[in-house]
């Protein structure tokens, strides 16, 4: 399960309002404790791909927030990133793509009027859904 | 030799290049990988050829990306 604060939501929905018609991305840093992931920080990061239908996290951010993680103590949880034009669930180049089993995998559809959030681990190109808990 | 890999001290017998460095640390898809030396990128290409020296600071982080289709 992966815990986020209503304000972290809404700040990823709208960061990713913002970057429309691209996707929007970024990484989730937080606390683990037995299997509740609680996040502290939502890192929002430029997509270099700036496509509708692709996204590619700049590394040089990436590394940036994993320091700024590790300064404050706190693991990475996951990432997130937006499908403006299709529902919340891992495509199959999000599966291809997702190299670490460990983390959450969070899509945010703007697809239709309300934003729709959902969360995954993906392992060897198989999603499994998990539940999110908005505090 | 000690270095620092993703923030943990790490301690090599003998030095070694960042290609091997992926292998000893475990990583799952080192093809996939973005690594920094002493806070600088390290080219794809320079993998076999870049030596890690006593006290260097390594990092690094798998690809992320995706899409909708």
């Amino acid at each position: 399960m992966i815990i986020l604060k209503k304000a972290q939501l809404e700040s990823i929905i709208d960061y990713a309002r913002k970057n429309l018609p691209d996707e929007a991305c970024g990484l989730l840093g937080g606390y683990i404790k037995n299997n509740e992931r609680t996040v502290e920080k939502v890192f929002f990061l430029t997509n270099t791909d700036h496509s509708p239908e692709h996204f590619s996290m700049d590394p040089k951010e990436q590394f940036a927030a994993v320091k700024d993680m590790r300064k404050h103590g706190y693991a990475l949880l996951g990432n997130f990133h937006s499908h403006p034009a299709s529902p919340a669930r891992p495509s199959v180049e999000d599966k291809r793509l997702a190299f670490d089993p460990s983390i959450s995998y969070l899509i945010l559809s703007l697809a239709e009027k309300d934003p729709v959030l959902k969360s995954f681990k993906i392992e060897n190109k198989n999603s499994q859904e998990e539940s999110i808990t908005i505090l | 030799m000690k270095i620092t890999v993703n923030g943990e001290e790490t301690v090599l017998e003998k030095a070694v290049n960042i290609e091997e460095l992926l292998v000893i640390t475990h990583a799952e898809t080192p093809e996939y990988v973005t690594v920094q030396v002493n806070d600088e990128f390290i080219d794809r290409n320079d993998f076999a050829t870049t030596l890690v020296n006593d006290g260097d600071s390594v990092e690094y982080l798998y690809f992320m990306g995706g899409g909708q289709l």
